[in-house]
């Protein structure tokens, strides 16, 4: 089976026009790749790119030159390139994202927020509610706030709808920015069991996590994004 | 990745005299796809909705639509009964203003109607129980069914709006700062709502907008538009994340924060 | 009369009843179809049947035999003074008989007995719209009878039911005619709309104020709008008029005191008595017998 990340040469700035035009390098020459079942952390000091990584991956931000190449449904996608339709389609079926916040929509209940990605690719909103049912009783979610809209929930309890929605698919690439930053110890082993259980399934993770504890228990391999910095070699 | 685009758009513009209405606009628009055309006042994103909806003659470009037969038909030569009739079944056109797009002296039930009527159902029974259950679809109670929207507020007046226009089920819908002019409550209410719709229906849709907020909430994919041209494309979230244009950055950043 | 004065017989001069009789051509060309023409100031204010009196103008001969009524009735002021004035300007015949007539102008009714081969029936109009109440461009209405696009007629008939629970238009109801345009037959009751139908007389409309002519040629088909579940239906009176008897027609409720007495009778008077000279009786004809002894 084919690699199912590769990132190759990548690199990326921001141009700020508010601010005369500066040019602000991120990083450059970024080369890795996640082998299916691993769990590859990106490691190195705050500011140096980390979180911009995860968002080229999940197309979030655009990339100025080299590949993003994904398996995507057994096709090779280059997602530094993709049109936006496929972006769309890659993030439904092949990569999944759990991000630092959660966007809150108005009146959408926690329990059909964590549903949504799988109604979307098909399934019943019965199955895929008792599915998200499972997900939240296992985060310890309190189940009176299943039916509210998370957006008055506290920060760990947004966070576990977040993760919850995270890892309700199958998908075979999932990328997790600080999945467990404002979480109790007892979810933070949550937490790491349900990364273990991806690795089994042959998931491919790659992330971010702060927590040195956490970090060590369940990093196959740590990527230093020190050495993709732009501005070091600027 | 087999199905084809529902509207193809070639090099569209439009000219007011000597100025600019809107410029070398081209894209495809899928089926199911929403897209937000963003911009201040003026920047020609109404101009640029009214060409698509074929409400104004574009000067230059083609717009293309996937007919239902499956044949591409170019708007602009299409004989006028025919666009009509298009823009009355496979289509929707949601206003701004409630009012331009409702008949506000005939009952809420007889505006929903109205549309399965043009097509040529006969059965009154049938056409009220079809215009109730859109009526419960955008939350508005049954006992409302037969008083006048004159007697709406309006975020009910939009919602009856958006039943009036979806009792056919369009595959297309044009919308034009759906939720201008509403209090913000009433506007989350709404974007819900057409969230919910558009998700459940498979809609495609272009929304017209100035709320980079609706754009993000709503749109899978958004246009911005200066000058009456089309200055940055692509995923929403792309380019409110990382904006590139100094006139986008410009636009993100102006977002008031909560 | 000089050659002079039959120059300009029945008022109008001859290039406007040219003018007219063009309109009215091409009204029996596209049944049903509002045409457009030239309507001149009579001598008589707009809603007195400006629109009537000149298609009459336009259609009348020397030899014809002119009825005029109004409600049914010959004998009303509208009527009367329309009677007098073709009298005056063409010198022609009138009745009150209604199989006499070769040219009838009405207002708000169809005779009750069944027009016949070579008799016109001149309608006075005074709104052509149909689509008028919930459309009020003209440009937009002309662009849906041009387009067929007739969906609104039926909003109209959906808001009757929903609020009254069964379609309460009684006048002015919209027919479709020959399969093609959407008509207002003028405000006559709906009573009268089936008479419409498959009529061996050519029917005219005249619409002075509105600028508009339409028509209905013998043997057309017209149709009310309904729906399947509110078909169609005239009204129905419980009983016989009091004067003649007669069963089946159109009738005119008559106040007869201030203590609440009242008589329902044939609205059209002519019908009316001649059943009356026939030997026909209804109950009041009776019951006056009675209050008169």
């Amino acid at each position: 089976m084919a690699t199912p990340l590769v990132v190759s040469e990548v690199a990326k700035s921001f141009t700020m026009h508010l601010r005369g035009g500066t040019l602000l390098p991120v990083i450059q020459d970024v080369n890795f790749s996640v082998k299916a079942g691993e769990c590859a952390v990106l490691g190195g000091p705050s500011g140096a790119g980390k979180s911009s990584i995860l968002k080229m991956l999940f197309g979030n931000y655009s990339v100025d030159s080299g590949q993003i190449l994904v398996n995507h449904e057994g096709r090779v996608i280059d997602l530094a390139t993709a049109d936006p339709r496929t972006v769309i389609q890659v993030r439904r079926n092949t990569i999944g994202y759990v991000s630092q916040f959660l966007r809150v929509v108005p009146r959408v209940s926690a329990l059909d927020i964590v549903a949504e990605p799988l109604t979307a690719r098909g399934t019943s909103i019965e199955a895929a509610r008792a599915r998200a049912e499972e997900l939240l009783s296992a985060l310890n979610l309190p189940r009176e706030l299943w039916l509210l809209p998370p957006a008055t929930f506290s920060g760990g309890e947004q966070q576990r709808v977040n993760i919850a929605r995270g890892f309700i698919t199958d998908h075979p690439i999932l990328l997790l920015d600080e999945p467990t930053a404002s979480l109790d110890a007892k979810n933070r082993e949550v937490v790491i069991g349900m990364i273990e259980e991806k690795k089994k399934a042959g998931v491919a993770l790659l992330g971010i996590f702060h927590d040195e504890d956490v970090r060590e228990r369940v990093a196959d391999r740590i990527i230093d994004v020190s050495g993709f910095s732009a501005r070091k070699a600027a | 990745m087999s199905e084809l685009p529902l509207l193809k758009v070639h090099e569209l513009s439009k000219f007011y005299g000597g100025r600019i209405g809107c410029r070398n606009v081209s894209f495809d628009l899928w089926p199911g796809e929403v897209l937000a055309i963003v911009g201040e006042s003026g920047s020609g994103k109404t101009t640029l909705l009214n060409c698509l909806s074929t409400r104004l003659t574009a000067d230059v470009g083609s717009v293309e639509y996937h007919m239902r037969d499956g044949q591409y038909r170019n708007l602009a030569t299409m004989p006028e009964a025919e666009r009509r009739f298009l823009m009355r079944t496979d289509w929707g056109f949601v206003h701004q203003n409630p009012a331009d797009g409702l008949r506000m002296t005939v009952s809420a039930g007889a505006n929903v109607g109205e549309r399965l009527m043009a097509v040529g159902e006969r059965h009154y029974g049938r056409i009220r129980e079809t215009a109730g259950d859109w009526l419960g679809r955008v939350e508005i109670g049954l006992d409302r069914m037969d008083d006048q929207p004159r007697a709406f507020s309006g975020g009910m007046r939009q919602r009856l709006q958006i039943a009036r226009n979806l009792v056919t089920s369009p595959r297309l819908v044009f919308m034009d700062e759906p939720t201008g002019g509403l209090d913000v409550s009433v506007q989350a209410r709404l974007l819900d709502l057409i969230r919910g719709l558009v998700q459940d229906l498979g809609l495609a849709v272009i929304v017209v907008t100035h709320d980079l907020a609706v754009a993000r909430l709503l749109s899978h994919r958004m246009m911005v538009m200066k000058d009456g041209h089309v200055i940055e494309h692509g995923l929403t979230d792309r380019v409110l994340d990382d904006p590139r244009e100094p006139y986008t950055q410009l636009l993100v950043s102006s977002i008031l924060q909560v | 009369m000089s050659d002079l004065a039959t120059y300009n017989f029945a008022y109008l001069d001859e290039q406007t009843k040219r003018m007219i009789r063009r309109a009215i051509l091409k009204a029996i060309a596209i049944p049903g179809y509002q045409v457009p023409f030239a309507s001149r100031e009579m001598p008589m204010p707009y809603g007195w049947g400006t629109g009537g009196v000149q298609v009459t103008a336009a259609v009348i001969g020397p030899e014809d035999t002119l009825k005029v009524i109004d409600q049914g009735a010959d004998d009303t002021t509208n009527a009367v003074s329309i009677r007098a004035f073709f009298q005056k300007v063409a010198n022609v015949a009138v009745t009150t008989k209604m199989r006499e007539a070769t040219v009838i102008q009405t207002r708000h009714r169809i005779p009750e007995e069944t027009l016949t081969e070579g008799q016109v029936l001149v309608y006075q109009v005074p709104i052509p719209e149909p689509l008028r109440f919930l459309e009020p461009r003209e440009t937009e209405t002309r662009k849906m009878h041009a387009l067929e696009e007739y969906g609104l007629m039926h909003v109209k008939l959906y808001e009757d039911i929903a609020r009254n629970g069964h379609i309460a238009t009684t006048y002015a109801y919209p027919v479709k005619v020959e399969g093609r345009y959407v008509m207002d037959p003028s405000p006559i009751p709906k009573f009268d709309n089936p008479k419409m139908h498959m009529s061996e007389a050519l029917q005219l409309f005249g619409a002075g104020r509105e600028k508009r002519i339409y028509a209905i040629p013998p043997h057309t088909k017209v149709v009310s709008l309904d729906f399947e579940d509110h078909p169609f239906e005239v009204q129905k009176f419980a009983k016989p008029c009091a004067l003649c008897g007669a069963h089946g027609v159109y009738l005119d409720e008559v106040i007869l005191d201030d203590k609440g007495g009242r008589m329902f009778v044939c609205s059209d008077t002519d019908f009316c008595e001649e059943r009356r000279e026939a030997g026909h009786v209804g109950e009041l004809g009776v019951a006056n017998k009675e209050a008169a002894e």
